[in-house]
């Protein structure tokens, strides 16, 4: 009796003190700056977004939204932690503190942002959910997919909007839900169901994992709208601001033209937006809590949006997607980033 | 607690701090509210802190409309269901698989248990190998290896294996003809609980008889003829209302009949074969634990070598097969919640998974979840006290 007792006084007790743990540890911001790293939350495998590379070094856009973080902070992106998370206990682990940042493609809903307790901070992808079919299948569009069953990872907004356009087209499916992304690339390819539905950007990179990636195709349907962007706590809002303008500078830098290879020449320009951003004059670091050169080191370390996306998604890697969307806004996509002034 | 000796002579001024009875009660009392105070804290400071940080709290959201699929469900369900729907959905799914797990593991587990006492050297060698290779790999490899090797290698629906037409097994799952009632089927239906219960009182009446006068009635034999023999004959006298619904390929896959989904097969499989190998162990003591002068007194009465193991041997083991029997009930119950790692809906899958994913709502949701393995625990234990009481040794 006592034992039982007290095992669950000491469960209750673990859960309780966890929380409060994290409250007692103050501002996000003052806790990372003493710590000396970025605790990320990442996925636990997702070619172009966040992934190990061969040599073990994690890689992608959204390894990237915490190195820039970290390069704004310490003036250098490698200080940065990874935790690799599963769809399911990603808010969980963000909540309880386990993590600083979660930038995980994970999309941006009303739910999400206002009722978690977590804020986000941007979007650094611009997504949609599609389609994945094996070609044996001889099907041309997803309208054509009623009766099929259908491949899916455990709890991600993808579950929500396959119910939604099934039920808007008054079409049937069988839903077999995965924890990992893993386990429904393994089960399409077995022919568990007869699809695997995904964000757009998802499938191109699940594809690859296939044994024969021409024995599937994507569908031309886009049948949501995700934007992807890095999580933080609600609470914090230095911590938010830095996590939000750190990928501000980025995409601002593309519009400016400044690179990894020519920042430290632009240093020098003479064009009054690029002496802002670079922290020449004007605008200081010390509004973010951070060193004048926030952003030179972001652009120097990590690159701008632009180059960060064709060297993790787009061109420069296996994955070969095309902005679409994600172009800047003056060349006909929507990356949008208010001004630096 | 202890009373004082009532040998102690002279009660030589009772001072109240060294009476032990006192101390004991207020070390119990200071315990009790250190305890209470403390969980107090912990609730107050969780809800404190979730309040601050925004999260919402309460079970208002089992009322929300879920808006997710769900692969299995035993009662109505669809994307407009609530998540407290899903809730009951998980929960019978989950209840689904312990019950023909521990239905399976107990047939196998007394037949493996029996076998590994045979005396032939090949059988009892057979069976301790079963028992050894599958209680030693992990529960979720053996999962693993049952959905892997098996529910992947079938072949897709439209080269399904079919039995007749009417049974199929692909990578979909085994689908087969499900019955359809019509409105008639009310008559056969208390046919079937009437011949129940006739079964009942016949079986009571021949053992009395039995106990009173010795002599033996064939209850096995005229049960199976009630059973059968009464619904059947109430049935075609109704003219037949009932027909069967076979499945059959449409599009991707089958439609009507009813489907056993590889998940659940292989959950099954992996909870039984697991658990048989402990059931059978047990099984095993148990019989052992009975004294061998017990089957020589009763060869010694010229009872028959079946006999011998129905009405002596058995009975005396029970007393010892129970107890342990019905930790491993209770054990494959709550590794039924590995259920998640294949893709099967339980309660943590779908509960404490998806559902609690989209809600946010980690404690409540945990906590539920929690609660329902708890009381599934405790009803299966009451359960098995009543037959372990039913089953100890009575004095006549």
């Amino acid at each position: 009796m006592n034992f039982k007792r007290i095992s669950v006084v000491t469960a209750a007790a673990t859960a309780g003190l966890m929380i409060a743990g994290t409250v007692q540890a103050g501002a996000t911001f003052d806790a990372v700056k003493k710590k000396g790293y970025v605790q990320c939350g990442v996925s636990t495998g997702l070619p172009g977004f966040s992934a190990t590379d061969d040599k073990g070094n994690w890689k992608g856009i959204d390894v990237d939204a915490c190195r820039a973080v970290a390069a704004a902070m310490f003036g250098d992106a490698n200080k940065v932690k990874y935790t690799p998370l599963n769809a399911k206990e990603r808010f969980t682990a963000l909540q309880s503190g386990e993590i600083d940042m979660l930038p995980r493609n994970t999309t941006w809903t009303f739910t999400r942002d206002t009722s978690l307790g977590l804020n986000f901070a941007g979007v650094n992808y611009y997504d949609g959910q599609g389609f994945m079919v094996s070609k044996k299948l001889g099907v041309k569009s997803a309208k054509e997919l009623s009766g099929a069953s259908v491949c899916i990872q455990a709890g991600t907004t993808t579950e929500l909007n396959l119910a939604d356009y099934f039920r808007a087209n008054k079409m049937e499916y069988k839903a077999i839900t995965y924890d990992s992304s893993d386990e429904t690339v393994k089960a399409f390819e077995a022919g568990r169901c007869d699809m695997l539905t995904s964000d757009q950007s998802q499938l191109y990179a699940l594809r690859i994992k296939l044994t024969d990636p021409n024995s599937a195709m994507v569908l031309p349907e886009v049948i949501s709208k995700e934007p992807l962007g890095p999580v933080v706590r609600q609470g914090d809002d230095e911590w938010f601001n830095l996590v939000r303008w750190s990928l501000f500078a980025q995409i601002n830098a593309e519009e400016a033209g400044v690179t990894m290879k020519n920042v430290d020449e632009m240093m020098k320009s003479a064009d009054p937006n690029i002496r802002r951003l670079l922290g020449v004059e004007g605008v200081k670091g010390e509004f973010l809590g951070v060193d004048d050169k926030w952003a030179y080191n972001i652009v120097k370390q990590v690159g701008n949006y632009g180059e960060m996306f064709e060297r993790n998604v787009g061109q420069g890697s296996a994955l070969k997607i095309a902005r679409g969307q994600n172009a800047l806004w003056n060349k006909g996509g929507i990356q949008y980033a208010p001004p630096i002034r | 607690m202890a009373d004082a000796s009532p040998e102690r002579e002279t009660p030589a001024k009772p001072r109240l701090l060294s009476d032990p009875k006192f101390r004991a009660l207020v070390f119990q009392i200071i315990a009790s509210i250190t305890v209470a105070a403390f969980v107090f804290f912990i609730v107050r400071n969780t809800l404190h802190n979730m309040e601050s940080r925004g999260i919402s709290t309460g079970f208002g959201f089992l009322d929300r409309v879920s808006g997710f699929g769900i692969l299995q469900s035993l009662i109505e369900y669809n994307e407009t269901s609530t998540y407290g729907r899903t809730f009951v959905v998980g929960l019978l799914n989950t209840i689904l698989v312990s019950v023909l797990g521990v239905f399976f593991a107990t047939i196998i587990g007394f037949i493996m248990g029996v076998l590994r006492l045979s005396s032939n050297w090949l059988i009892s060698k057979l069976a301790a190998a079963y028992i050894e290779i599958f209680r030693n790999i992990p529960l979720l490899l053996q999962i693993f290896f049952w959905y892997y090797a098996i529910g992947f290698n079938l072949p897709g629906p439209r080269q399904a294996m079919s039995v007749g037409d009417s049974l199929f097994l692909s990578n979909r799952g085994l689908y087969l003809p499900a019955p359809v009632f019509e409105s008639g089927f009310m008559a056969t239906g208390l046919a079937i609980v009437g011949s129940i219960v006739a079964v009942i009182f016949l079986a009571r009446w021949a053992r009395k008889r039995f106990e009173a006068t010795g002599q033996l009635f064939h209850t096995v034999y005229a049960s199976l003829a009630i059973l059968i023999g009464v619904p059947a004959l109430v049935y075609f006298l109704s003219g037949s209302p009932m027909h069967l619904d076979y499945p059959s390929l449409q599009g991707f896959n089958f439609q009507g009949g009813v489907v056993v989904i590889p998940e659940l097969f292989a959950l099954v499989l992996a909870l039984s074969i697991y658990t048989a190998a402990f059931i059978a162990e047990t099984v095993r003591s148990g019989i052992q634990a009975v004294s061998h002068g017990q089957t020589e007194a009763a060869s010694a009465l010229g009872l028959r070598p079946s006999w011998t193991l129905r009405l002596v041997v058995i009975p005396q083991a029970m007393r010892v097969i129970i107890p342990p029997l019905t930790s491993q009930y209770l054990n494959l119950t709550k590794n039924s919640s590995l259920a998640a790692a294949i893709g099967y809906p339980d309660l943590v899958a779908v509960f404490a998974g998806t559902t609690l994913n989209q809600t946010g709502q980690a404690v409540e949701i945990i906590a539920i979840t929690m609660s329902v393995y708890l009381l599934l625990s405790l009803i299966i234990s009451i359960f098995m006290n009543w037959y372990n009481a039913k089953m100890a040794l009575r004095e006549r």
